[in-house]
């Protein structure tokens, strides 16, 4: 009797699951066919270099990774080469007026939107002016235009008085208040994109929400976005340069989790990633599908200048020379960072057009590769503090992501050896950000990325009163330094201004560089060719083409 | 019966209204604000986004603002994706976790009841100790442990899976077998205790001795009384089960709801986190309310005055 009510359970039970299984097939096959007829026979090409953009809005964006998906669909005046030099992009060339307060850029001829209508320099006028409105809070708005003309009324609410002009349908004026020699750089910045007056003011802000909504002129331009899931772009048929565009589109798959990314790369489902797991690294390293290249940006430590006994530059020196950036960046960094021998890395120009890092300090790095202990105590004795003793125990934030808490934990070990006892304190992101702009630490780990070549843009971190001088560093001298590089237009003068300010940063140990950050990413050369990878930590896959 | 009704749902929007306020006030409380990033963004562009979202008002004020948008339907925009408003985010995201989520409790429920029976039926044999191992496995193994071995034993090792977002009905296996895995456990052992709660019952030796058949012992008198425990475990469990899992949907890149649950907290985006959590409340409520009138439907004995 058991056995039979059983088979009776048991079958209805299979009955409902076959029911479940049914409408889940019919349900499903719909979205396999409706994504089959989107990419259809088009040689799509499938990468990942992020998860889901906050926002695709040049004017709002902050984000890296959504500023390279940005500017494969939208093109500046400028672009940047292979080499970082600036290179035509809207604008077929242009003129610097010979104080260098004036820039006169010429458009293409028969420049189009992605929806077939002119774009022309008015265009450029409006978006601009855009990025300055404060209804649309633009966070690069200063870094991008505070040295044009007319940047603070138009800050304050009135965008007109910015000064750029429009006096014909292709030519584009901009009248600076003081001489920027990286103008060129801001020019092909993702923020100053042109974005198309009549999408934006229809549809607000969610103008860069939907497919039919973005209008774009870069190469591609967004077909589909399917939040957390993907970005789909193709071909834009009215790119001036269309033809050589080889691929008929990508495909911005918007993975999180680097695992995830990783799995479906190894299952041929992506070509290129670039959120490789950490923990796979050392099995990776001479594959020939991974790569690393450098990116103009330094891992460093903040030390907060105005609390005892960081007051002290013999403390912060006897603390950065116990560090071997050789071990912390090739060993538990596992090569994806290189040792810092300087504040200012690989990557930054500087003004004669040759590598910064080449001409500082006499062409000799600032910093050892390795510790070199015996300096470290003697820094620490000439502190007053011999072996560390009188020293009371330090606290090291961080967040816990990527190394840092590895990072934490050598420099526990590290700081060790001449006598240094410090604690860990690891803080979740969004309250570490707040914290260590308050100056609510002691040593914090801190990072740069650079939005353009040109030194100023990392050095200006620790003027005394940027917002992002977090150790609150102030040396009256360093900032006479950035100042006389910001209002110079002699070259020679500039560029030893820039040297000098790093000098005396880092004789002062007003920070602690440690590292630079390198991109790292895997790349699946059977799949696809010619991408390229600028030291902004930019991808370019505009110029890719699928192969086998 | 109808008043009873009325009366639960009148308490459910009280319930989710001190939902709503302590949730508004307690994530101001954590620092940090949605406007922040690792580069410092100029303090007068954060006071343009304050001023856009008016996160420069008192908290009073804002709370005012917010539960009076709330009362005409209105969730806000979301502070972080830019130009979205929280409805959107909603509406397009959750029937994707509500079609997952559904397969998975539909899974669990067949299976959890019907291997729960078997364990309960053939106690102390070879069956039952087989069921159990499976359940405490299930219980005891982390939803995220069981995602990435999926993931990649089936995806990256075997290929026979996409494990990347939702592109045929076979990469909906692999997400809906790991939601699946822990309500399918439980239900089975809960089934299992209340099953053999039931079977010795005195009815039951009556059923036996009047002579019914094996299947109406079991539907009408064992299953009717057993069940009972997992009904109300299914009611809130569906809720959460339907909204996503962040784990989950961040493990297969499925752009379901539960991903915005975190997404909002950690990035302090104040209307997402609001607009989920109401969400959320106003679900559980909802079930548990259902669960209540099953309850009478199951078990008549029951009395709701």
């Amino acid at each position: 009797m058991k056995t039979r009510s059983l088979t009776l359970l048991m079958a209805a039970a299979m009955t409902v699951s076959a029911v479940g299984c049914s409408s889940n097939n019919t349900s499903t096959n719909s979205t396999a066919d409706s994504t089959a007829a989107a990419t259809g026979d088009k040689k799509i090409l499938s990468v990942q270099i992020g998860p889901n953009p906050e926002t695709m809005d040049p004017a709002l964006n902050s984000a890296l990774d959504a500023g390279n998906m940005i500017l494969e669909s939208f093109e500046c005046l400028l672009t940047n080469d292979k080499d970082g030099n600036a290179a035509p992009g809207a604008a077929e060339s242009w003129e610097v007026s010979e104080d260098g307060k004036t820039y006169t850029f010429k458009l293409r001829d028969g420049l189009k939107w992605s929806d077939g209508t002119p774009l022309t320099s008015e265009d450029f006028v409006y978006s601009w002016q855009r990025v300055c409105d404060p209804n649309v809070a633009a966070p690069y708005a200063e870094t991008v235009l505070s040295m044009v003309e007319g940047y603070d009324e138009a800050i304050a609410g009135d965008i007109t008085k910015l000064n750029v002009e429009a006096p014909d349908e292709k030519t584009f004026i901009v009248h600076l208040s003081n001489a920027c020699p990286y103008f060129e750089s801001l020019a092909a910045f993702a923020t100053l994109s042109p974005v198309q007056k009549a999408t934006v003011e229809k549809n607000g802000d969610a103008w860069a929400t939907a497919a039919e909504t973005y209008v774009s002129n870069g190469p591609f331009h967004v077909t589909e976005w399917v939040p957390n899931s993907y970005i789909l772009m193709e071909k834009n048929p009215n790119y001036w340069n269309a033809e050589n565009i080889k691929i008929d589109g990508i495909k911005f798959n918007l993975i999180e989790d680097a695992n995830a990314a990783y799995n479906a790369y190894n299952a041929g489902e992506i070509a290129f990633i670039k959120d490789v797991p950490t923990e796979e690294i050392a099995s990776l390293e001479g594959r020939d599908d991974f790569f690393v290249a450098p990116m103009i940006g330094t891992y460093y430590i903040s030390l907060n200048t105005e609390k005892e006994p960081y007051t002290n530059p013999d403390v912060r020196r006897a603390l950065s020379l116990a560090i071997d950036r050789e071990y912390l960046a090739n060993t538990l960094m596992q090569g994806t960072y290189s040792p810092a021998g300087n504040f200012v890395g690989p990557g930054w120009m500087d003004t004669d057009g040759t590598e910064f890092y080449k001409n500082s300090n006499g062409g000799e790095n600032f910093f050892k590769p390795t510790a070199d202990i015996e300096a470290a105590k003697a820094a620490l004795e000439a502190a007053g503090y011999p072996n560390g003793e009188g020293l009371p125990v330090l606290t090291y934030s961080t967040n816990d992501s990527g190394y840092h808490k590895s990072v934490a934990e050598y420099l526990q070990q590290a700081w060790k050896e001449i006598g240094v006892n410090l604690d860990v304190e690891i803080v979740e992101w969004a309250s570490f950000t707040p914290m260590r702009r308050n100056g609510d630490f002691e040593i914090a780990r801190n990072g740069w990325v650079g939005d353009y070549t040109d030194p100023s843009n990392i050095l200006t971190l620790l003027y005394s009163t940027n917002g992002n001088n977090d150790g609150k560093y102030n040396n009256p001298e360093y900032d006479a330094q950035l100042d006389l590089a910001s209002t110079t237009l002699d070259p020679k003068e500039r560029s030893a201004a820039l040297h000098k300010a790093e000098e005396i940063l880092i004789e002062d140990a007003g920070c602690i560089p440690v590292a630079y950050y390198n991109d790292f990413w895997l790349e699946n050369k059977d799949v696809v060719d010619g991408i390229w990878h600028s030291a902004y930590g930019y991808w370019h896959f505009e110029d890719a083409e699928l192969v086998g | 019966m109808t008043r009873y009704v009325l009366k639960r749902i009148l308490l459910a929007i009280v319930t989710i209204w001190v939902v709503a306020t302590l949730t508004f006030f307690l994530m101001n409380m954590i620092p940090g604000g949605p406007f922040l990033s690792e580069k410092a963004i100029s303090p007068q562009a954060t006071a343009a986004l304050e001023a856009k979202y008016g996160l420069d008002k008192s908290l009073w004020e804002q709370y005012v603002t917010y539960m009076n948008g709330l009362l005409h339907g209105d969730f806000g925009l979301s502070l972080k994706q830019r130009g979205r408003t929280v409805l959107e985010i909603i509406v397009t995201k959750f029937p994707v976790s509500a079609k997952i989520g559904g397969m998975a409790v539909l899974i669990s429920l067949v299976l959890g009841v019907s291997l729960g029976c078997i364990a309960a039926l053939h106690q102390g044999k070879f069956w039952d100790r087989f069921i159990s191992v499976f359940a405490t496995l299930g219980i005891a193994v982390p939803g995220f442990v069981v995602c990435t071995l999926l993931s990649y034993v089936f995806g990256a090792k075997l290929k026979l899976v996409s494990t990347l977002g939702l592109s045929d009905w076979t990469s909906y296996i692999l997400p809906v077998t790991a939601i699946a895995f822990y309500p399918t456990s439980y239900i089975m052992r809960l089934m299992r205790s209340s099953m053999l709660d039931v079977l010795g019952q005195d009815y039951m030796r009556t059923a036996k001795a009047k002579g019914l058949s094996g299947t109406k012992q079991l539907f009408k008198h064992a299953l009717r009384n057993a069940i009972l425990p997992v009904v109300t475990y299914v009611g809130p469990m569906l809720a959460y089960t339907i909204v996503g899992s962040f784990v989950v949907e961040k493990i297969f890149v499925i752009p379901g709801l539960g991903g915005s649950f975190i997404t909002a907290i950690n990035g302090r985006d104040y209307t997402l986190i609001m607009g989920t959590t109401i969400f959320l409340a106003t679900l559980v409520i909802l079930m548990t309310l259902v669960v209540d009138i099953l309850y009478k439907i199951i078990d008549p004995r029951i009395k709701y005055d």
